[in-house]
């Protein structure tokens, strides 16, 4: 392919391009070459997104249970199980609570943003602070906030420190255990909603709020005309990550209580029918019906809040 | 910010270029005091209510166990260089291995990203071919599968592969599944100017070499990225280790951490030095690289 490209001796001059460009574009090592590139992309993208899609709503219609080498075709059974059997539809609640969650997570996010794109003495400092939490490791904040909602932990000291004594279990009631957990999601996720938000604000050019400034509009006026509107996209991002967010939350609930007293959320339980009690055809229902209510909120956030940037070719 | 006429601001505005104005009233901090001081104390409060918990672990790694048992969470160790639950930690807790797997998963899933990464986006960037929408079709799609959910299966193939219990399972899952970093180089391969394939092309250079000489190095910013968040990403997940890497020797950061406490159920002070040890490293990198993080992240989510 390397002479061919009109540069070649034979016919110089640059009059034959269009046919010399052509023949090269159309030269089948040309043709090839970007599937050489594309051939190990592809071939692990294949792999381990498609066929485990295509194999778990496949199994998802079986009664398997991942080892024996039979499985039978059930039909619907599954889903009619995981929508009939209360114990199995109850995580779908439990995702209430971090969704719950997520909304005050996203309101204090905006309101650090907002602040903290301003000047501020320490700026950089609290910004670190506020941000960290996110970059921590999952098993080592779960054995922190373990602590932390122990009898006699940090919150039960802080709280004496205050003059209010309390001998709540916190993580000991269905209740109180999932809004601790989800509390510690809060603390674990604000920082990236933070930063998404700063971003978007500080790529808003300050000659805006300089004119606003100029005609006396007050921080509010500035928050509500300039800023909301400039970061619409990413708090519809936000929007999306913080409801599939919800719906799969595994590693908090599942390294703090295992999943007890009521905080199993709807990925501990598939873990669980998967590789605990070999139901796999079962918890491939499971992972189908998440799946489908991802897909569902993404197409419809997609559809409410048309994003100019999605266009990626 | 303490004289008075600010509250008039709109009136006084308009007449601001005629240099009538005293003593020049600062033109940004228009807020008042109280305002200024309920941030700060809004920040102050968000920055205890994130580093409390983590100081309290601090500190209790710091306490003998007599210590933990008696005294509040709050109060202060009583020797202040008392390594000893990190040794024992770092010890028990096999903590030394499990940073060497979790090295061996970084090095060579955050190398097999860049190259996967670079070469697709290179690939789609600069190429015409007929199934191209296709392909892209493909990479768009998977970015709305989240791995969680298509576990289960994903493990049966692991299984059929005979990768479970290897160290290459996590590495193939990080590799094959990184939608994110294609769309990172995508997006900055498209500010690389063509004219520098061409020129090279004249040159006798093949696509290759173009890929190779050209455009990787070219590319570096957007490998920091990459390499960053796919760093932090890599040496914190917990979910495909937890699935994957069943024997102890195997553990890596994530799930040595996870089945230290098992015998440790109530010896806080050791449990504490552990993941103080596992967030030092975090701390270090975040440090060195505050910058580049958050850039990374931001672009990375919103990608």
């Amino acid at each position: 392919m390397r002479r061919s490209d009109g540069s070649g001796p034979p016919s110089g001059p640059p009059s034959g391009p269009p046919s010399g460009r052509r023949s090269w574009r159309d030269s089948p090592v040309r043709r090839l070459t970007p599937w050489l590139f594309l051939l190990l992309p592809l071939a692990l993208l294949i792999t381990f997104t498609y066929v485990p899609v295509v194999n778990m709503v496949y199994y998802g219609f079986t009664d398997w249970d991942g080892i024996s080498p039979d499985r039978n075709f059930t039909g619907v059974d599954n889903y009619v199980q995981i929508f009939t059997r209360p114990e199995l539809f109850r995580v779908f609640f439990v995702s209430g609570y971090y969704l719950a969650a997520s909304a005050v997570q996203i309101a204090v996010a905006l309101y650090f943003a907002t602040v903290l794109s301003f000047d501020l003495r320490f700026r950089n400092l609290f910004k670190g602070i506020l941000f960290f939490p996110y970059l921590i490791n999952g098993v080592a904040i779960g054995f922190v906030f373990l602590y932390f909602f122990q009898d006699g932990g940090t919150l039960d000291s802080v709280l004496s420190w205050l003059g209010v004594t309390t001998d709540h279990p916190w993580l000991g009631d269905p209740t109180s255990a999932n809004a601790s957990l989800a509390g510690v999601s809060m603390w674990r996720f604000t920082g990236l909603n933070f930063v998404l938000f700063l971003g978007a604000i500080q790529s808003i050019p300050g000659e805006l709020y300089e004119a606003a400034q100029l005609d006396g509009a007050s921080r509010w006026q500035q928050f509500r005309h300039i800023i909301a509107p400039s970061i619409r996209p990413v708090l519809s991002l936000s929007l999306i990550l913080a409801i599939s967010g919800s719906l799969s939350v595994f590693e908090i609930p599942y390294i703090m209580t295992g999943g007890a007293t009521g905080t199993s959320t709807f990925v501990i339980q598939t873990v669980k029918l998967a590789f605990q009690f070999n139901k796999t055809g079962l918890a491939s229902a499971a992972a189908v019906v998440l799946l489908a209510i991802i897909l569902l909120i993404t197409w419809i956030q997609r559809r409410l809040v048309p994003d100019d940037k999605v266009d990626l070719t | 910010m303490t004289t008075p006429d600010l509250t008039a601001a709109p009136a006084a505005r308009p007449t601001q270029p005629a240099p009538s104005t005293r003593p020049a009233p600062r033109r940004t901090p228009r807020r008042p005091r109280i305002g200024t001081a309920l941030t700060y104390l809004s920040l102050v409060a968000a920055s205890v209510v994130v580093l409390l918990p983590l100081t309290v672990v601090f500190l209790t790694s710091l306490k003998t166990s007599e210590e933990v048992a008696d005294g509040s969470a709050l109060s202060l160790p009583g020797n202040w260089l008392n390594t000893d639950n990190y040794v024992t930690a770092f010890t028990d807790g096999k903590m030394l291995a499990a940073f060497g797997n979790t090295a061996f998963i970084l090095l060579f899933s955050i190398g097999g990203t860049v190259l996967i990464g670079s070469m697709t986006a290179y690939a789609i960037d600069r190429f015409d071919f007929r199934a191209k929408k296709t392909v892209m079709a493909l990479f768009l799609v998977a970015t709305l599968v989240p791995g969680v959910t298509t576990q289960v299966a994903t493990f049966q193939l692991m299984n059929g592969f005979g990768l479970v219990d290897s160290r290459w399972a996590p590495i193939l899952l990080y590799m094959g599944t990184d939608i994110v970093s294609i769309y990172i180089f995508l997006q900055f391969i498209r500010s690389i100017p063509t004219s520098l394939d061409e020129a090279a092309r004249l040159d006798g250079a093949n696509a290759f070499t173009i890929y190779r000489k050209i455009i990787f190095p070219l590319l570096k910013p957007a490998i920091a990225t990459v390499v960053i968040i796919k760093g932090i990403t890599t040496y914190n997940d917990f979910y495909i280790p937890f699935l994957y890497l069943h024997s102890e020797e195997l553990g890596t950061i994530s799930t040595a951490l996870f089945r230290f406490k098992g015998p440790f159920g109530a010896h806080w002070e050791a449990i504490s030095a552990g993941a103080i040890l596992v967030i030092v490293p975090t701390l270090v990198v975040f440090l060195l690289l505050q910058r580049w993080i958050y850039n990374g992240f931001a672009q990375g989510a919103t990608k």
